[in-house]
């Protein structure tokens, strides 16, 4: 079928998701995108956020992700992201820990790279909300 | 001539062993095979990783402004060798052949004139080392308390060399670790990770789709190449512990059946004295019998 793509979710343990899917709405850091089958081939880095996978079923599964990138071309996309959660209940356990470091790590910086970790501190609450 | 008594006790002590080191192998048995899959699982990510890297790394690798990670830092005159062992004995030679691998190469940088820094990763490879380049070391990880290898362990290892690179303490960065080629064969690897090395891609290979980079190709490298060495110290791990399992395992065969061969002997002993006693008895016996 066209009008779907390959769609790969793998976590440096293990792959998480693998299906075929109709589109795919990712959080790169230039900004949210929508990639469905057909797109151009591109590689984007990821902020925190959410991907959220429509598959062939019409069936709607998001995953937090913490940042990595996606590689994206006609027939597939693939998510590799350092740290993804499925569940939001056990989720959230794990992503509140995260963002504690980051926190700690923002207030440590500076420079430069202060902005870089107060930018992902505040990517990293407004997808905590978006999970409520 | 040991005693009937003696004996006896010493079959019971070879048999207990017998039972010990074949409840080791099972249990590495059953390591081995989590090990494994979680080395299996890994694979995907390591591979797409790798694959993106190469290719932007040859994209990017001959450029000006590459960065630090990849073009390294002009210099070679300080080395800083991870060394990944175990943190329990009684693997066979799965320590020995990493740390000999890894004494090649201090002393072959030694000799060269460079300065060579260590970063020990589970205490045997440590104890074997101390002895001759105790000097070296500059940092040790203890691994004992893990139970389940994770990604943020590795994670761990990476940030601490990044932030050392960033100082600039060293120039050049290998691992040393153990390759996982079946159960009873491991290779002893040395990988320089930083600056990263690629394979270079197969000639004639399909060099894929001409992809855009957002935000840049330079930024999307940046960001990876911290990610990459995580992988691939991550990677690393994974494959020494599948190698420590499986070469426990086969060191655990080995004494399992040498102790078999052990209780045979010593019973074929035990028989024999118990026999020459029976023997003597009678003797004394009928000698007496006969003196009557």
């Amino acid at each position: 079928m066209a009008n779907t793509m390959q769609f790969d979710l793998v976590s440096p343990e293990k792959r998480l998701a693998s299906l075929e899917a109709t589109q795919v709405q990712i959080p790169g850091s230039e900004g949210d995108m929508t990639v469905m089958a057909e797109h151009a081939p591109v590689i984007t880095t990821l902020r925190p956020g959410l991907v959220k996978v429509t598959g062939a079923d019409g069936s709607e599964t998001s995953f937090a992700v913490t940042g990595g990138f996606a590689e994206i071309n006609a027939e597939s996309m693939s998510v590799l992201a350092e740290r993804a959660y499925v569940g939001a209940a056990e989720s959230r356990a794990a992503l509140e820990g995260f963002l504690e470091d980051a926190r700690k790590r923002a207030a440590e910086a500076t420079g430069d790279t202060r902005d870089v970790a107060e930018k992902f501190v505040a990517d990293l609450v407004h997808l905590m909300e978006a999970m409520e | 001539m040991p005693s009937l008594k003696d004996l006896k006790n010493r079959i019971d002590s070879v048999k207990s062993t017998r039972k010990i080191t074949k409840a080791m192998q099972m249990v590495a048995a059953a390591k081995l095979r989590r090990a494994q899959d979680a080395a299996e699982s890994a694979r995907p990510y390591a591979e797409r990783m790798q694959a993106v890297m190469s290719g932007l790394a040859a994209a990017v690798g001959a450029s000006e402004g590459a960065p630090r990670l990849l073009a390294g830092t002009g210099s070679n005159q300080v080395h800083m060798l991870v060394v990944m062992t175990s943190e329990r004995g009684l693997c066979g030679g799965f320590n020995s052949t990493i740390v000999r691998a890894a004494r090649l190469k201090i002393d072959a940088l030694l000799a060269e004139g460079k300065t060579v820094k260590i970063i020990t990763v589970g205490k045997k490879g440590r104890e074997q080392l101390k002895r001759d380049y105790k000097q070296y070391f500059v940092d040790h990880v203890d691994m004992s308390g893990v139970k389940k290898l994770g990604y943020d362990d590795a994670a761990g290892i990476a940030d601490d060399l990044l932030a050392r690179y960033e100082a600039g303490e060293f120039d050049v960065c290998t691992i040393f670790f153990n390759k996982f080629l079946s159960v009873i064969s491991q290779e002893p690897q040395v990988k320089q990770i930083i600056p990263a090395t690629f394979e270079a891609p197969e000639e004639g290979a399909e060099s894929g789709a001409l992809y855009d980079y957002e935000p840049s190709e330079e930024g999307v490298l940046a960001d990876l190449l911290p990610r990459g060495i995580s992988t691939q110290i991550f990677t690393a791990l994974l494959e020494n512990g599948a190698s420590e399992e499986g070469a426990r395992m086969t060191a655990m065969d080995n004494a399992t059946r040498n102790a078999g061969e052990m209780i045979e002997k010593l019973t074929i002993e035990f028989n024999r004295s118990r026999q020459a006693v029976i023997t003597n008895e009678l003797i004394e016996i009928i000698s007496g019998a006969e003196a009557l």
